[in-house]
């Protein structure tokens, strides 16, 4: 098959995969306490279903969806919900947000499954509400809710290609390495079901051309199958070939047009890990409970690929890694490119979590001094999107944010390759984030003080119709005043109060 | 930019055997005063002094401004050459990355428009030096310790530049000025050898991508084109394409001076515009102009419509038609 290739890239980049991907997976032990944030995907916060000292099942949904961007979210394990209030949640800033908690009692009780034998008997949009209901968001680490991508019935779009991307091309993450190496089956099987409910012609499944291995137990799963629309392609590896716009390019040499999703050019992008996931909620009839992540980095003892129930807190997953080593310094949320630190491990593991990295301190880049922006433009040379960074850098530190918009800072996908050429050590990703959310701010405002200025102009029309008409009344009464003679009108006035005064006494 | 250093090392060695040790004086006395400008410059605005020192920028300016001046200059040339590069050019603007003028250019037009007499004494290559010139000759020079008439008559002579202008200016054609002994067989007598010298240290710089192409065959192929187009017009009264590509500072300013990025073009299009229209000007000045040679002027002119150039070429994103 052809390849494409994309402006930039980082060749070169150490993997770092060797340290997790070795092992096989482990069911990770059911933790006292799950915790689920409502709002751990992409769109609106789920609405709980439960209350306060209710007993749920694994497999109860315990939030709803709330709106049509949401998922909706199910209990890991069977319990009790001990609090719906704030607790720390996996965010850069370290913010607390509403979230169920439920103590598990250790039994795991499930709810009864309903498994489905035949996947084709099904409509596309009997399995769009399927994986709707069961849950499911982007497990690579967007967490914009599947059934949306999947949901093309009605829409004014023909899905050509279905790709699958197991192109982990960030450091240190082996999880759908491990998925691929020991479940391929079930992840070619979930791309029979997207071939049905999308019918689309092609599904082409990409790795990077560096884990062979993988490769063939994916070829040998596909011969099994026999189904000549699904394909395997091994790509090179070069970050972030596995950013969806990047794979979609070099896949098939289309770009996804800058602002739009990929649907627009008859593609649906799915990572493997959100396959299987489809793949066990439609033919087991099991909601998303639990995910693969990689737990590692020189900061853990035993650094391998768990199967977690979400919810699980951070500290127990490091537990069942044989706990911290001495070198352990810096806990991230996903891979050292487009991770982000945490404050602490009583947070737990979300949907899109695929990896805990405890870095040792030589393992992240610990900040160097930025030295000034000579505009050598290795950053340009290296930016997948084909920006430049060196320019969106000096706008965006001068505040001068709508010529960034101009040279298309929204089109930054954040994969720090600009960060890691740049020879002064310039942070730049973390200057582009603070532009794009300056510029939301601006634009909220601008926005509120639009619907103040209308408000207040829609006050000082009024106010001046209403002067304008008072003024016309009394003029007219000054004309009308002027027209009658005085003495009648002074008459008819004392008749008027009189017949009142009559009428107050006849009433009393 | 230590890449930049080693890449001109093959051009400093060929200028020092073409030209003389007043190429060394020249380096020293530069680096010197650059060094301890920027580091005094550095202390004024209250920055850290060693990370910025070993970024070796300062270096490279004051070797870039040493390597244009004149083969044998008095100490003062580089000296004031060097603190107009790094405390006006430079520092003045808001230091490294914040400059919008080459300043090892700025720094060699304010020296030429102020000193001209001073800064038009160039040595003649070593094949033609009359015998019995000594190391102490040369030191007289440099210490500007009124050395006789004589000497400096003995020793120096117009560049190939000079020479060419000023005589087609009386109406001599190419093929008989090109007789005069200062030149050789491609531009000028140990020109010739240096532009070769930095040509390759050019290729280096290029290859290790340390200098993108853009601007080096941006500026040689803008400097070709004017020179060949009107070449064919006037062979008998303009110099020969490659005379131009390898006489003056073409080859300097194409691979080490024009490629200074701070003040070139960012983006991959821009680059390759600003280098066309720094050996397109060249040309003019060089041509037209009243100074010799225009690479000077014209990188100073064209870093004024930088921002422009990056304002109209940036490249097509991802997702953009």
């Amino acid at each position: 098959m052809r390849l494409w290739s994309f402006n930039g890239g980082l060749p070169s980049l150490a993997e770092h995969k060797n340290e997790s991907v070795n092992l096989p997976i482990e069911i990770a032990p059911v933790p006292k306490c799950l915790v689920y944030p409502l709002g751990q995907h992409i769109g609106n916060a789920a609405k709980p279903l439960v209350q306060v000292g209710d007993n749920v099942l694994r497999g109860q949904k315990i939030a709803s969806a709330q709106g049509m961007v949401s998922a909706p979210i199910h209990a890991g394990s069977s319990g009790t919900v001990i609090s719906i209030a704030d607790h720390l949640i996996p965010h850069p800033s370290g913010f607390s947000a509403p979230s169920i908690t439920i103590e598990t009692d250790g039994v795991d009780n499930e709810i009864d499954y309903t498994p489905c034998t035949d996947f084709r008997q099904l409509s596309a949009s009997q399995l769009v509400d399927i994986v709707r209901e069961a849950g499911i968001v982007g497990l690579g680490g967007a967490a914009f809710p599947t059934a949306i991508k999947l949901d093309t019935q009605g829409k004014p779009v023909t899905i050509d290609t279905v790709i699958l991307n197991g192109a982990e091309c960030e450091p240190y993450i082996s999880c759908d390495d491990r998925l691929l190496k020991e479940r391929a089956n079930r992840v070619i099987e979930g791309v029979e079901i997207l071939l049905h409910m999308l019918s689309a012609k092609r599904a082409i499944l990409a790795v990077e051309d560096n884990i062979p291995e993988t490769f063939t137990s994916i070829q040998n799963a596909i011969t099994n199958n026999q189904n000549p629309a699904i394909n395997a392609v091994q790509i090179p590896t070069i970050y972030p070939t596995g950013g969806e716009k990047q794979l979609i390019q070099t896949l098939t040499g289309k770009e996804v047009p800058s602002g739009k999703i990929p649907a627009e050019i008859g593609i649906v992008s799915i990572n493997v890990g959100t396959v299987y996931a489809i793949q066990q909620a439609v033919i087991e009839g099991k909601p998303l409970t639990s995910r693969i992540i990689t737990v590692t980095g020189e900061g853990v003892n035993k650094p391998h690929n768990l199967e977690a129930r979400i919810g699980t807190p951070i500290s127990a997953l490091i537990n069942v890694c044989r706990g911290y080593t001495k070198q352990a310094d810096r806990l991230i949320m996903g891979g050292p490119m487009m991770g982000f630190a945490l404050p602490s491990d009583n947070i737990p593991i979300v949907k899109a979590t695929n990896c805990i990295l405890v870095a040792s301190k030589h393992e992240v880049v610990t900040e160097k001094q930025a030295m000034p922006c000579i505009r050598c433009g290795l950053c340009a040379s290296a930016c997948p999107a084909s920006l430049l960074p060196q320019q969106l850098y000096w706008f965006s530190r001068s505040d001068q944010l709508d010529k960034a918009v101009k040279l298309n800072l929204f089109d930054c996908i954040e994969c720090g390759c600009c960060d890691v050429v740049c020879p002064s050590h310039i942070p730049l990703v973390q200057h582009f984030r603070y532009a794009k959310s300056a510029l939301k701010v601006q634009n909220h405002e601008k926005h509120q003080s639009n619907v103040a200025r209308e408000r207040f102009e829609a006050r000082e029309e009024r106010i001046a119709r209403e002067k304008a008409e008072r003024a016309e009344r009394s003029r007219k009464k000054k004309a009308a005043l002027k027209s009658k003679p005085a003495k009648e009108e002074i008459d008819a006035a004392v008749n008027r109060s009189k017949t009142k005064k009559n009428s107050i006494t006849n009433e009393d | 930019m230590l890449w930049v250093l080693i890449a001109l090392v093959p051009g400093i060695i060929t200028m020092i055997w073409q030209f003389g040790y007043g190429v060394l004086a020249n380096i020293i006395i530069c680096v010197s005063t650059a060094l301890m400008a920027e580091a005094s410059m550095l202390r004024l605005r209250g920055k850290a002094i060693a990370p910025a020192l070993s970024d070796l920028s300062a270096v490279v300016t004051a070797i870039l401004l040493a390597l244009a001046l004149p083969t044998l200059a008095p100490w003062w040339i580089p000296f004031i050459g060097a603190f107009i590069a790094i405390v006006i050019a430079k520092h003045l603007y808001g230091g490294l990355g914040y400059n919008p003028f080459n300043p090892a250019m700025i720094a060699f037009a304010i020296l030429m428009v102020s000193f001209p007499k001073s800064m038009t004494v160039w040595v003649l290559p070593h094949s033609m030096l009359p015998t019995g010139i000594s190391l102490s000759d040369i030191f007289t020079i440099v210490l500007d310790q009124q050395p006789k008439q004589t000497l400096i008559d003995a020793i120096t002579a117009a560049t190939p530049l000079d020479e060419m202008k000023t005589q087609l200016g009386l109406n001599q054609t190419v093929e008989e000025i090109r007789s005069s002994s200062i030149f050789g067989s491609l531009s000028g007598q140990g020109w010739q050898w240096v532009s070769i010298a930095y040509l390759l240290g050019g290729m280096v710089l290029m290859f290790k991508k340390i200098i993108s192409w853009h601007i080096p065959v941006g500026l040689l192929t803008g400097l070709f084109i004017i020179s060949f187009a009107f070449y064919l017009l006037e062979p008998s009264v303009t110099p020969s394409p490659l005379f131009h590509l390898l006489s003056g500072g073409a080859m300097l300013g194409a691979f080490f001076i024009a490629t200074d990025p701070v003040t070139a073009a960012t983006t991959p299009k821009g680059r390759f515009i600003y280098g066309v229209l720094i050996g397109l000007l060249t040309y003019i000045i060089r041509t037209w102009g009243g100074y010799p040679e225009g690479i000077a002027f014209a990188v100073i002119l064209i870093n004024m419509a930088v921002p422009l150039i990056d304002y109209y070429t940036p490249p097509r994103a991802y997702g953009h038609k």
